[in-house]
Protein backbone atom coordinates (compact mmCIF):
# COMPACT_ATOMS: atom_id res chain seq x y z
CA UNK A 1 0.00 0.00 0.00
CA UNK A 2 2.80 2.31 1.00
CA UNK A 3 4.64 1.39 -2.20
CA UNK A 4 1.61 2.30 -4.27
CA UNK A 5 1.12 5.64 -2.52
CA UNK A 6 4.74 6.66 -3.08
CA UNK A 7 4.54 5.58 -6.73
CA UNK A 8 1.38 7.61 -7.34
CA UNK A 9 2.93 10.62 -5.62
CA UNK A 10 5.86 10.27 -8.03
CA UNK A 11 3.53 10.00 -11.03
CA UNK A 12 1.82 13.24 -10.01
CA UNK A 13 5.10 15.10 -9.64
CA UNK A 14 6.25 13.73 -12.99
CA UNK A 15 3.17 14.85 -14.92
CA UNK A 16 4.26 18.46 -15.55
CA UNK A 17 7.72 17.25 -16.58
CA UNK A 18 6.18 14.79 -19.02
CA UNK A 19 3.95 17.50 -20.48
CA UNK A 20 6.89 19.85 -20.79
CA UNK A 21 8.97 17.22 -22.59
CA UNK A 22 6.46 16.67 -25.39
CA UNK A 23 7.12 19.89 -27.36
CA UNK A 24 10.90 19.66 -26.90
CA UNK A 25 10.94 16.04 -28.06
CA UNK A 26 8.54 16.97 -30.85
CA UNK A 27 11.07 19.49 -32.12
CA UNK A 28 13.80 16.87 -31.92
CA UNK A 29 11.79 14.30 -33.88
CA UNK A 30 10.85 16.87 -36.47
CA UNK A 31 14.45 18.04 -37.01
CA UNK A 32 15.81 14.48 -37.09
CA UNK A 33 13.42 13.45 -39.86
CA UNK A 34 13.80 16.68 -41.84
CA UNK A 35 17.56 16.09 -41.68
CA UNK A 36 17.17 12.70 -43.30
CA UNK A 37 16.95 10.16 -40.47
CA UNK A 38 14.21 7.52 -40.61
CA UNK A 39 11.41 7.82 -38.04
CA UNK A 40 12.54 4.71 -36.18
CA UNK A 41 16.09 6.05 -35.74
CA UNK A 42 14.74 9.32 -34.31
CA UNK A 43 12.67 7.26 -31.85
CA UNK A 44 15.64 5.01 -31.06
CA UNK A 45 17.79 8.02 -30.17
CA UNK A 46 15.17 9.40 -27.77
CA UNK A 47 14.55 5.98 -26.26
CA UNK A 48 18.20 5.20 -25.62
CA UNK A 49 19.49 8.69 -24.72
CA UNK A 50 16.64 10.44 -22.88
CA UNK A 51 18.33 13.82 -22.84
CA UNK A 52 17.76 17.04 -24.74
CA UNK A 53 20.99 18.98 -25.27
CA UNK A 54 23.09 15.85 -25.84
CA UNK A 55 20.69 14.45 -28.42
CA UNK A 56 20.43 17.69 -30.38
CA UNK A 57 24.20 18.08 -30.44
CA UNK A 58 24.80 14.43 -31.36
CA UNK A 59 22.25 14.61 -34.15
CA UNK A 60 23.88 17.70 -35.61
CA UNK A 61 27.27 15.96 -35.57
CA UNK A 62 25.77 12.92 -37.30
CA UNK A 63 24.41 15.23 -40.00
CA UNK A 64 27.75 17.01 -40.27
CA UNK A 65 29.50 13.70 -40.91
CA UNK A 66 31.71 13.94 -37.80
CA UNK A 67 33.86 11.04 -36.60
CA UNK A 68 32.94 8.66 -33.81
CA UNK A 69 35.36 10.21 -31.34
CA UNK A 70 33.97 13.69 -31.82
CA UNK A 71 30.40 12.48 -31.42
CA UNK A 72 31.24 10.58 -28.23
CA UNK A 73 33.37 13.35 -26.69
CA UNK A 74 30.93 16.18 -27.39
CA UNK A 75 27.95 14.25 -26.06
CA UNK A 76 29.98 13.20 -23.03
CA UNK A 77 31.00 16.77 -22.16
CA UNK A 78 27.43 17.99 -22.52
CA UNK A 79 26.25 15.22 -20.22
CA UNK A 80 28.96 15.56 -17.58
CA UNK A 81 26.56 17.62 -15.48
CA UNK A 82 24.59 14.42 -14.82
CA UNK A 83 27.55 13.19 -12.80
CA UNK A 84 27.11 16.06 -10.37
CA UNK A 85 23.38 15.37 -10.13
CA UNK A 86 23.92 11.65 -9.70
CA UNK A 87 26.41 12.35 -6.91
CA UNK A 88 23.95 14.68 -5.23
CA UNK A 89 21.27 11.97 -5.44
CA UNK A 90 23.52 9.45 -3.64
CA UNK A 91 23.05 11.55 -0.53
CA UNK A 92 19.28 11.58 -0.84
CA UNK A 93 18.28 8.17 -2.12
CA UNK A 94 17.45 5.40 0.36
CA UNK A 95 20.67 3.61 1.24
CA UNK A 96 19.15 0.16 1.03
CA UNK A 97 18.45 0.49 -2.70
CA UNK A 98 20.15 -2.36 -4.57
CA UNK A 99 22.58 -2.11 -7.47
CA UNK A 100 20.15 -3.21 -10.19
CA UNK A 101 17.56 -0.67 -9.06
CA UNK A 102 20.24 2.02 -8.95
CA UNK A 103 21.32 1.15 -12.48
CA UNK A 104 17.75 1.47 -13.69
CA UNK A 105 17.14 4.63 -11.67
CA UNK A 106 20.29 6.24 -13.04
CA UNK A 107 19.08 5.97 -16.62
CA UNK A 108 16.48 8.66 -15.97
CA UNK A 109 18.63 11.30 -14.30
CA UNK A 110 17.70 14.40 -16.30
CA UNK A 111 17.91 18.04 -15.23
CA UNK A 112 14.17 18.27 -14.60
CA UNK A 113 13.70 14.91 -12.90
CA UNK A 114 16.73 15.55 -10.70
CA UNK A 115 15.46 18.94 -9.61
CA UNK A 116 11.93 17.79 -8.80
CA UNK A 117 13.22 14.75 -6.91
CA UNK A 118 15.75 16.84 -4.98
CA UNK A 119 13.26 19.44 -3.87
CA UNK A 120 11.21 16.72 -2.19
CA UNK A 121 11.80 16.71 1.56
CA UNK A 122 13.18 13.56 3.18
CA UNK A 123 14.75 10.41 1.78
CA UNK A 124 14.08 9.50 -1.84
CA UNK A 125 12.38 6.13 -2.02
CA UNK A 126 12.59 3.80 -5.01
CA UNK A 127 8.82 3.71 -5.75
CA UNK A 128 8.63 7.51 -5.73
CA UNK A 129 11.56 7.73 -8.14
CA UNK A 130 10.11 5.16 -10.55
CA UNK A 131 6.74 6.91 -10.47
CA UNK A 132 8.43 10.23 -11.07
CA UNK A 133 10.31 9.09 -14.16
CA UNK A 134 7.43 7.21 -15.86
CA UNK A 135 5.55 10.11 -17.45
CA UNK A 136 8.64 12.11 -18.49
CA UNK A 137 9.95 9.01 -20.30
CA UNK A 138 6.55 8.53 -21.93
CA UNK A 139 6.33 12.21 -22.91
CA UNK A 140 9.85 12.25 -24.33
CA UNK A 141 9.26 9.19 -26.53
CA UNK A 142 5.74 10.12 -27.54
CA UNK A 143 6.78 13.67 -28.44
CA UNK A 144 9.67 12.38 -30.56
CA UNK A 145 7.39 10.00 -32.42
CA UNK A 146 4.78 12.69 -33.07
CA UNK A 147 7.39 15.15 -34.30
CA UNK A 148 9.00 12.53 -36.52
CA UNK A 149 5.80 11.01 -37.90
CA UNK A 150 3.44 13.93 -38.26
CA UNK A 151 5.44 17.08 -38.30
CA UNK A 152 2.50 19.38 -39.12
CA UNK A 153 0.51 18.10 -36.18
CA UNK A 154 0.50 21.36 -34.22
CA UNK A 155 -0.08 24.87 -35.53
CA UNK A 156 3.07 26.96 -35.30
CA UNK A 157 1.69 29.39 -32.69
CA UNK A 158 0.90 26.50 -30.35
CA UNK A 159 4.29 24.85 -30.94
CA UNK A 160 5.98 28.15 -30.10
CA UNK A 161 3.83 28.61 -27.03
CA UNK A 162 4.62 25.13 -25.72
CA UNK A 163 8.31 25.94 -25.86
CA UNK A 164 7.89 27.84 -22.61
CA UNK A 165 6.25 24.96 -20.72
CA UNK A 166 9.40 23.55 -19.10
CA UNK A 167 10.64 26.99 -18.15
CA UNK A 168 7.29 27.87 -16.58
CA UNK A 169 7.71 24.80 -14.44
CA UNK A 170 11.26 25.75 -13.48
CA UNK A 171 10.08 29.19 -12.44
CA UNK A 172 7.35 27.60 -10.32
CA UNK A 173 10.12 25.65 -8.56
CA UNK A 174 12.59 28.51 -8.11
CA UNK A 175 10.30 31.29 -6.93
CA UNK A 176 8.74 29.68 -3.83
CA UNK A 177 12.14 28.38 -2.65
CA UNK A 178 13.79 31.77 -3.19
CA UNK A 179 10.95 33.50 -1.41
CA UNK A 180 11.43 31.31 1.61
CA UNK A 181 15.23 31.51 1.85
CA UNK A 182 17.50 34.43 1.02
CA UNK A 183 20.50 32.11 0.66
CA UNK A 184 18.73 30.16 -2.09
CA UNK A 185 17.78 33.41 -3.84
CA UNK A 186 21.44 34.49 -3.80
CA UNK A 187 22.60 31.08 -5.09
CA UNK A 188 20.08 31.23 -7.96
CA UNK A 189 21.11 34.78 -8.85
CA UNK A 190 24.83 33.88 -8.91
CA UNK A 191 24.16 30.87 -11.15
CA UNK A 192 22.04 32.98 -13.49
CA UNK A 193 24.64 35.75 -13.63
CA UNK A 194 27.46 33.33 -14.47
CA UNK A 195 25.30 31.55 -17.06
CA UNK A 196 24.39 34.88 -18.74
CA UNK A 197 28.01 36.04 -18.72
CA UNK A 198 29.17 32.80 -20.35
CA UNK A 199 26.44 32.97 -22.94
CA UNK A 200 26.65 36.64 -23.92
CA UNK A 201 30.34 37.54 -23.61
CA UNK A 202 31.80 36.65 -27.03
CA UNK A 203 35.13 35.47 -25.56
CA UNK A 204 33.26 32.53 -23.96
CA UNK A 205 31.31 31.51 -27.06
CA UNK A 206 33.34 28.29 -27.40
CA UNK A 207 31.72 26.91 -24.23
CA UNK A 208 28.89 24.46 -24.97
CA UNK A 209 25.49 24.82 -23.30
CA UNK A 210 26.06 21.71 -21.17
CA UNK A 211 29.37 23.03 -19.92
CA UNK A 212 27.87 26.45 -19.19
CA UNK A 213 25.39 24.80 -16.85
CA UNK A 214 28.20 22.94 -15.09
CA UNK A 215 30.21 26.14 -14.55
CA UNK A 216 27.16 28.14 -13.42
CA UNK A 217 26.17 25.35 -11.04
CA UNK A 218 29.67 25.22 -9.52
CA UNK A 219 29.63 28.98 -9.06
CA UNK A 220 26.16 29.13 -7.51
CA UNK A 221 26.25 26.04 -5.31
CA UNK A 222 29.95 26.65 -4.46
CA UNK A 223 29.27 30.20 -3.31
CA UNK A 224 26.29 28.88 -1.35
CA UNK A 225 28.37 26.23 0.40
CA UNK A 226 31.02 28.78 1.40
CA UNK A 227 28.61 31.56 2.41
CA UNK A 228 25.83 29.50 3.98
CA UNK A 229 27.17 26.05 4.98
CA UNK A 230 24.45 23.94 6.58
CA UNK A 231 25.24 22.75 10.08
CA UNK A 232 25.24 19.12 11.08
CA UNK A 233 21.90 19.44 12.95
CA UNK A 234 20.09 20.16 9.69
CA UNK A 235 21.04 16.69 8.53
CA UNK A 236 20.39 14.78 11.73
CA UNK A 237 16.75 15.77 11.37
CA UNK A 238 16.64 14.53 7.81
CA UNK A 239 18.24 11.17 8.52
CA UNK A 240 15.82 10.60 11.37
CA UNK A 241 12.88 10.84 8.95
CA UNK B 1 23.29 8.60 -45.03
CA UNK B 2 25.08 5.40 -44.16
CA UNK B 3 22.96 3.55 -41.64
CA UNK B 4 25.79 1.59 -40.03
CA UNK B 5 27.64 4.79 -39.12
CA UNK B 6 24.47 6.42 -37.79
CA UNK B 7 23.67 3.47 -35.55
CA UNK B 8 27.22 3.33 -34.17
CA UNK B 9 26.98 7.05 -33.37
CA UNK B 10 23.64 6.51 -31.63
CA UNK B 11 25.11 3.67 -29.56
CA UNK B 12 28.10 5.83 -28.58
CA UNK B 13 25.80 8.68 -27.59
CA UNK B 14 23.69 6.35 -25.47
CA UNK B 15 26.78 4.98 -23.67
CA UNK B 16 28.39 8.34 -22.87
CA UNK B 17 25.02 9.67 -21.69
CA UNK B 18 24.40 6.70 -19.40
CA UNK B 19 27.84 6.50 -17.77
CA UNK B 20 27.91 9.85 -15.93
CA UNK B 21 24.33 9.29 -14.76
CA UNK B 22 24.83 5.88 -13.30
CA UNK B 23 28.41 5.74 -12.00
CA UNK B 24 28.08 7.89 -8.86
CA UNK B 25 24.67 6.45 -8.05
CA UNK B 26 25.82 2.83 -8.11
CA UNK B 27 29.40 3.14 -6.87
CA UNK B 28 29.18 5.82 -4.23
CA UNK B 29 27.05 4.98 -1.21
CA UNK B 30 28.77 6.59 1.75
CA UNK B 31 27.30 9.61 3.48
CA UNK B 32 29.49 12.65 2.88
CA UNK B 33 30.65 14.18 6.17
CA UNK B 34 32.15 17.50 5.07
CA UNK B 35 29.51 20.15 5.67
CA UNK B 36 30.79 22.19 2.73
CA UNK B 37 30.47 19.35 0.22
CA UNK B 38 27.07 18.37 1.61
CA UNK B 39 25.86 21.96 1.41
CA UNK B 40 27.25 22.21 -2.12
CA UNK B 41 25.33 19.13 -3.22
CA UNK B 42 22.18 20.36 -1.45
CA UNK B 43 22.34 23.69 -3.22
CA UNK B 44 23.07 22.10 -6.62
CA UNK B 45 19.43 21.77 -7.76
CA UNK B 46 18.74 25.48 -7.21
CA UNK B 47 21.83 26.53 -9.11
CA UNK B 48 20.99 24.10 -11.95
CA UNK B 49 17.44 25.45 -12.10
CA UNK B 50 18.55 29.05 -12.28
CA UNK B 51 21.14 28.32 -14.95
CA UNK B 52 18.71 26.26 -17.04
CA UNK B 53 15.98 28.89 -16.92
CA UNK B 54 17.76 32.19 -17.46
CA UNK B 55 18.42 33.52 -20.02
CA UNK B 56 17.17 30.54 -22.11
CA UNK B 57 13.50 31.11 -21.28
CA UNK B 58 13.56 34.33 -23.31
CA UNK B 59 14.45 32.38 -26.47
CA UNK B 60 12.03 29.50 -25.90
CA UNK B 61 9.14 30.82 -27.99
CA UNK B 62 8.55 32.54 -31.35
CA UNK B 63 9.54 36.00 -30.14
CA UNK B 64 11.31 37.77 -27.30
CA UNK B 65 8.15 39.71 -26.44
CA UNK B 66 5.87 36.69 -26.07
CA UNK B 67 8.54 34.89 -24.04
CA UNK B 68 8.95 37.90 -21.72
CA UNK B 69 5.19 38.09 -21.19
CA UNK B 70 5.01 34.36 -20.47
CA UNK B 71 7.92 34.65 -18.04
CA UNK B 72 6.25 37.55 -16.25
CA UNK B 73 3.04 35.54 -15.89
CA UNK B 74 4.97 32.55 -14.53
CA UNK B 75 6.90 34.71 -12.05
CA UNK B 76 3.73 36.40 -10.81
CA UNK B 77 1.70 33.20 -10.40
CA UNK B 78 4.48 31.26 -8.71
CA UNK B 79 5.06 34.17 -6.33
CA UNK B 80 1.36 33.85 -5.49
CA UNK B 81 2.03 30.21 -4.63
CA UNK B 82 0.35 28.49 -7.60
CA UNK B 83 1.40 24.93 -8.48
CA UNK B 84 3.67 23.66 -11.26
CA UNK B 85 0.99 22.67 -13.75
CA UNK B 86 -1.00 25.89 -13.27
CA UNK B 87 2.06 28.06 -13.77
CA UNK B 88 3.26 26.11 -16.83
CA UNK B 89 -0.19 26.13 -18.48
CA UNK B 90 -0.72 29.83 -17.76
CA UNK B 91 2.66 30.63 -19.31
CA UNK B 92 1.74 28.63 -22.43
CA UNK B 93 -1.60 30.42 -22.68
CA UNK B 94 -0.06 33.88 -22.31
CA UNK B 95 2.56 33.12 -24.97
CA UNK B 96 -0.07 31.70 -27.31
CA UNK B 97 -2.27 34.76 -26.99
CA UNK B 98 0.71 37.11 -27.33
CA UNK B 99 1.77 35.40 -30.56
CA UNK B 100 -1.72 35.56 -32.03
CA UNK B 101 -1.87 39.34 -31.57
Amino acid sequence: MNWKREFVRGLKDGLPIGLGYVPVAFTFGFLAVSGGLPVWVACLISFSNLTSAGQFAGMNLIFAGSGYFEVALTTFVINLRYMLMSLSLTQRIERSMGTIKRMLAGFAVTDEIFVVASLNPGTLKAPYWFGLIALPIAGWNLGTFMGAAISDFLPLALQNAMGIALYGMFIALIVPASRESVSILIIVLIAVAVNCALQFIPAFSFISSGFRIILATFAGAGAGALLFPKEEEDYVKREAV
Amino acid sequence: MEMRRVLICVALMAIVTYIPRVLPLTLFRKPIRSKYIRSFLDYTPYAVLGAMTFPDVFFSTGSLTSAALGTAAALYLSYKGKGLVTVACAAILVVYLAELL
